[in-house]
Formats: structure tokens, C-alpha cells, sequence
């Protein structure tokens, strides 16, 4: 015990730099930066406020999902229906509100507590059957699609919301999730929305989780090897469902800064996107095997997609070129990420 | 296979290993005539043997003799059906690997339990972390976890110059040592160990028969199952020995040479006949039968 000294001689100190490099999301750092400048010299409108404020908007509600996701992956599982559930529960506050006259509060607590529920039976579905999260959110994803467009159609027999601002209370809740604060003065544009900060706050928390608490400490575990983690005593189905409901309700916060942002959902909302969620976060670092990622990392490849996708607008290019970068982006960083964890794994 | 007091060790940073290991020689578990029977199926039947502070009590037997059985009675996994389970000096049976933690019992499995991907000290505590702060802010206290894994680590022998690189980065028979090595910070009396050797290399097995006789050393009864009785021999001071569910026996080591260990072990009798059985079948002058004839002699 005397001996137990946190520093030792024989490892030389190692620099802030040097710490830095060794994270998984400094690829994602050096490609966002890259971008941006790129972006900014290329295009004029690129890197004023106005441009600045519609691709922060646009990787915020994307980088939400993408820590969300990151998240579920570190802890070795995948969730297809987080794009679907993003349309879902906007669909829910539309309906009850505007249909059924529901108090809009009461409404936003419902869609809440929906998604929820959807998130634990995602989560308790893959734990008892042991099958593929793969398998058992591709079929949530299926189920909810149908609801959102079949449920919607017939219900109010349109597949948009429409009225939403004319319910009773929409401006408070607007205010908290679709309101903007605008930093560019009397100029047009500029306005960061609250979409951003509710992005930036988790981006946080999920940081603090995974690193510093208890609970980061079992994702890990789970993700990485989940016997050991169940041998050891780590809450292993606690752990995993609790992931996917924080997914699921990530999902119900995007789905409620869409609402309030545009005023309207559609019942394809969302669809499409689950994949976009697991670029971002591959990009950010974690690995497509669990075990290893980090949250700020799937927030940055939020924002490498918010900005690429407004940049190639700017640009003039086609917008579908969209989809072969990311193509590119995912390739590049599966291989980055195998090569280190490999690093990792291999004795020194 | 830790945590059982992961609740009451919470704020402080004095956390120390709860119990210490009785007095050398006093014998913490004693089996008398146990048994295990799955339906009609009896999968091991009379094993009598002890387990005492500071001493290694050896069980050997070949596949599918009855080792994992024993342990997994030992180790909480199964209720054994037969015979008297004795802990401390009273009767019980254990019911799950809870419980046998509870009483001090930690079993280190061949699969050891770690996470590659994660440092060396967030392995050491996981599932029993060290938190500081309370309500949300409840966080966990890095240094004092990356100081205390370093310093058990070194109690153990190990040195690790970074608690910080990932596990997987060790050799197979250093992260054996961890598992050991954490299972005796949390309070383990007695320690099971499931073939710990069976992976590794001759210098690797080295270094985990070195600390199987460190953690002796430091007052805990340690149980070694391993097939290899030149492995068991060196560290051992009591010898069980089973074969088809059945216990041979049950030696100190002063009743015991190595040679009649080895010769127990590969059936002595039974490899005899084997050998005659083969000289008639292959032919006198057979490559495998004369080789057979020399292990035999």
C-alpha cells in the first residue's frame, strides 16, 4: 500500500495533446473542422449568421437522435425505430390536440409516456427473445410507420397536422421547444433555435453520464462484453432497457421540436433517418460492435452532416451528392474505428 | 461476481476489504459426502474434501469428471442434492452466487470476466464503483479507484505502470491476476479458481501459480481446479482428485508425491490396459503402442 502512488516514473508525462488524440472522437473533430473551413472559403454564405443558424438547426435535431443513438450503441445494441418514433410522437400531440381538443401539456405528457413505453418494449423484447436489436426495432420500425400514416389517415383523415398553432397554450410550449433567440440583431436570419441548445445540454449530460457515473460504467460493460458485465453483478437488463427508452424519448423530444418549430408533422416524419443517427454516431467513434464510442463524437458527426448537407446547397451542387458523402464518411470511419480498437485490444 | 457491499460503500474512500481471512489453517468450508443429482442422473456423488485459510486445496480430474459441478455447488450456482455443505462450521446450502459471495466465497471463472475495451481500474470496480457526491451529482471518484486498483494490483505482484490502458492490452495471465486480485480487494475469503491455467502458456501458467500462492499467502483459502497435476502439485496442499462423478480421494500433500499424483490422474490401471489393448490390436512394434508402454512404466 505504501507504494500507491498515482503517478510513475516509467511512463513519460503524457501531454494534453497527447490525451486528446487518444479519444475516439478527435477523427470526428479534424473532419468537422476540415469541413467548415472548407465550406466557409468555398461558399459566401457559409459561414455568416443566417447560414450558420439553418445548419446548426439542421444537425441539431439529426445530433440529438446521434448522441441518443451513440449511447444505445456503446451498450452493443441498435434501434431502426428511432427515426420513425421522432414523426410518432408529433403525430400524437397533433391528433389528441387539434382532433380531440386535449390540453396540449396533457398531450406532450402522453406522447411522452408513449415513447417511452415503446422504448422499454423495444429494450424488453431484445432481452428476453435474445434475438438482434436489429431484428426487433426493424420490426417496431415497420409497426410505427404503419400507425403514424394508417392510425393518422384514419383518425383525422389527412397525413399532416394542421391548426397546431391555433390550439389553446401552443405558444408556451412552443416557446420551450420552437422558439429562437436571435444573436444577428435587426438583420434578417441568424436565429439559434432552441433545437440547439436542447442538443448542446445533452450532448453534455450524456457526456457526464458515460464518463464520470455508474450507470456509463455499465454501457461500457454491456456493450463490451455483456457475460462478464452479468457475472460481475452489472444490472444488465436495467442497463439495456433503460437505453432504449432513453432513445425512444429522445426521439419524443425531437419529435416535439419539429412540432413546435414548423407548426406541423407529417406521418412520414422521421422515416429514412434511423440510419442517418447510426452514420453520425459510427462517425463520432463508436464502434458497430459496442463497447466503445463517445457522445460528443455523435454530436460532431451531427454537425459534419448538418453542415455538409447545407454546404452542398450553397455550393450549387445537387443535393443527392448528400448521400454519396455519407457513404464515404461511414466507409472511412468503420475502418478508422476497427483500426483502433484493434490498437486497443492488442497487447503493447 | 463482487458488489456484495457495493451499497454501504458509497461516499468514503476508506473502503477496505471487509473481512479478513480467518486464522491459518482453520478450515472455512468443509464438504462431507456431497452429492449432485440432475433427475436421475447423478453428475458427482461422496465428495468429501475442506478448504482452509491459507491453504490450496487442489481438485483435480479429467473432462467431465465432476469439476464443474463441485464448483458451481461451491460457487452458489447449484443447490448440491447430497451429503453436507459446511461453511464455517455450519451446515447450508447455497442458493445463489449472491449468497456466496455474501459469505466470502468469489469465484474467478475461466472467461475472467473483463471488459477489453475498458482501463484496467474501471474493470477492477465494475459493478461495485467507488461514487463520491450525492442525488444527480453522484459521480464516480476516479483517482481514488485508479489508486486503489494500482495498489492492490501491486500487493498482488503486479505491476502495471498505466491502470489506465485498456484490459485487453494485458496477457492472458495478467488479466487472470486482476480477477484474482479483485475478487480478494472485495472481501473474498475464498477464492475459486476455474482453470486458470488452461489457456495459457507455460510461462503465462507460471506467473498465475505465483499469485495463487500470493493470495495463499495472504490468509485465503483458495480452491484450484485444473486437470494439469504438474500445475496443481507445486501450489497445492491438498489434492481431490475425481473421476466420473466420484471422488478418488482426498490427500495433504504429505501423503502425496507427484508421481503417484500423475499416475492417479491418468488412471494409472486403466491406461495399463489401454496399452495392452492397443500392443494387441496395432501390433508389438505400433508407434503409439510403444509410446504407450513408456508413459505407462
Amino acid at each position: 500500500m505504501a507504494t500507491a502512488t498515482v503517478g510513475d516514473e516509467r511512463i513519460a508525462r503524457t501531454s494534453t495533446l497527447t490525451k486528446i488524440m487518444k479519444r475516439p472522437e478527435v477523427g470526428a473533430l479534424a473532419a468537422a473542422i476540415v469541413i467548415f473551413v472548407f465550406f466557409a472559403v468555398t461558399t459566401d454564405a457559409f459561414a455568416t449568421a443566417s447560414g450558420a443558424s439553418t445548419w446548426l438547426r439542421q444537425a441539431s435535431t439529426i445530433g440529438i437522435m446521434a448522441v441518443a443513438v451513440a449511447l444505445l450503441m456503446i451498450g452493443g445494441e441498435f434501434d431502426l425505430s428511432a427515426g420513425a418514433i421522432t414523426g410518432f410522437s408529433g403525430l400524437v400531440v397533433g391528433v389528441l390536440t387539434t382532433e380531440y381538443g386535449v390540453n396540449i401539456w396533457a398531450a406532450i405528457f402522453v406522447s411522452l409516456a408513449l415513447c417511452i413505453l415503446i422504448g422499454a418494449i423495444n429494450g424488453i423484447l431484445v432481452m428476453r427473445t435474445g434475438l438482434p436489436s436489429f431484428i426487433v426495432t426493424l420490426g417496431t420500425f415497420f409497426v410505427l410507420q404503419g400507425i403514424d400514416l394508417a392510425g393518422t389517415k384514419s383518425l383525422i383523415g389527412q397525413v399532416a397536422i394542421q391548426g397546431m398553432s391555433n390550439v389553446p397554450y401552443y405558444d408556451q410550449a412552443k416557446k420551450l421547444f420552437g422558439s429562437s433567440l436571435d444573436i444577428n440583431g435587426s438583420a434578417p436570419g441568424g436565429a439559434i433555435y432552441a433545437s440547439v441548445f436542447w442538443w448542446i445540454g445533452l450532448t453534455a449530460i450524456a457526456t457526464w453520464v458515460l464518463l464520470r457515473t455508474r450507470t456509463g460504467n455499465w454501457i461500457f460493460a454491456v456493450g463490451g462484453q455483456q457475460t462478464a458485465a452479468r457475472q460481475i453483478g452489472v444490472p444488465v437488463f436495467k442497463t439495456k432497457v433503460g437505453l432504449f427508452m432513453t432513445t425512444a424519448g429522445a426521439g419524443w423530444l425531437v419529435g416535439m421540436l419539429l412540432l413546435f418549430t414548423t407548426s406541423t408533422v407529417q406521418s412520414n416524419t422521421g422515416v429514412g433517418q434511423e440510419f442517418i443517427y447510426i452514420i453520425c454516431a459510427v462517425v463520432g467513434g463508436c464502434l458497430m460492435t459496442g463497447g466503445y464510442g463517445s457522445a460528443i463524437g455523435a454530436a460532431l458527426g451531427a454537425l459534419i452532416y448538418g453542415m455538409v448537407s447545407q454546404g452542398i446547397v450553397y455550393s450549387g451542387w445537387d443535393n443527392n451528392w448528400l448521400k454519396a458523402f455519407l457513404g464515404v464518411m461511414l466507409l472511412g470511419a468503420v475502418l478508422l474505428n476497427e483500426w483502433v480498437r484493434k490498437r486497443a485490444e492488442t497487447a503493447r | 461476481m463482487i458488489g456484495m457491499s457495493s451499497k454501504s460503500k458509497t461516499s468514503s474512500e476508506t473502503v477496505e476489504t471487509t473481512s479478513r481471512p480467518a486464522e491459518r489453517g482453520t478450515a472455512v468450508i468443509e464438504v462431507r459426502d456431497i452429492g449432485k443429482r440432475y433427475g436421475n442422473i447423478i453428475a458427482l456423488s461422496d465428495v468429501s474434501t475442506s478448504v482452509r485459510a491459507g491453504e490450496v486445496t487442489c481438485v483435480l480430474g479429467d473432462n467431465g469428471a465432476g469439476k464443474s459441478t463441485f464448483i458451481k455447488i461451491l460457487a452458489g450456482a447449484h443447490e448440491h442434492s447430497d451429503g453436507e455443505l459446511l461453511i464455517d462450521g455450519t451446515a447450508l446450502s447455497l442458493s445463489s452466487p449472491r449468497a456466496a459471495l455474501e459469505l466470502g466465497i468469489a469465484t474467478v471463472y475461466q472467461d475472467l470476466a473483463v471488459v477489453p475495451l475498458m482501463p484496467v481500474w474501471r474493470n477492477f470496480f465494475l459493478g461495485s464503483e467507488i461514487t463520491k457526491g450525492a442525488g444527480p451529482l453522484r459521480k464516480l471518484d476516479v483517482e481514488a479507484m485508479k489508486r486503489i486498483s494500482k495498489a492492490e494490483l501491486a500487493a498482488m505482484g503486479i505491476d502495471l505502470r498505466d491502470v489506465e490502458q485498456p484490459i485487453g492490452t494485458l496477457s492472458g495471465g495478467e488479466r487472470q491476476c486482476v480477477a484474482i486480485a479483485r475478487a480478494v480487494y472485495f472481501g473474498a475469503r475464498v477464492l475459486i479458481l476455474d482453470e486458470p491455467t488452461a489457456a495459457l502458456g507455460v510461462k503465462q501458467s507460471g506467473v498465475v501459480l505465483k499469485y495463487i500462492a500470493k493470495a495463499r499467502d495472504r490468509g485465503l483459502g483458495v480452491v484450484f481446479i485444473t486437470h494439469n497435476p504438474h500445475h496443481a502439485y507445486p501450489v497445492g496442499d491438498r489434492f481431490m482428485l475425481l473421476r466420473r462423478g466420484k471422488s478418488m480421494g482426498d490427500f495433504p500433500k504429505s501423503e502425496m508425491t507427484l508421481e503417484e499424483l500423475t499416475a492417479m490422474m491418468a488412471g494409472g490401471a486403466e491406461l495399463e490396459s489401454l496399452a495392452h489393448e492397443l500392443e494387441k490390436e496395432m501390433g508389438a512394434d505400433s508407434e503409439v503402442a510403444q509410446a504407450m508402454k513408456a508413459e505407462v512404466k
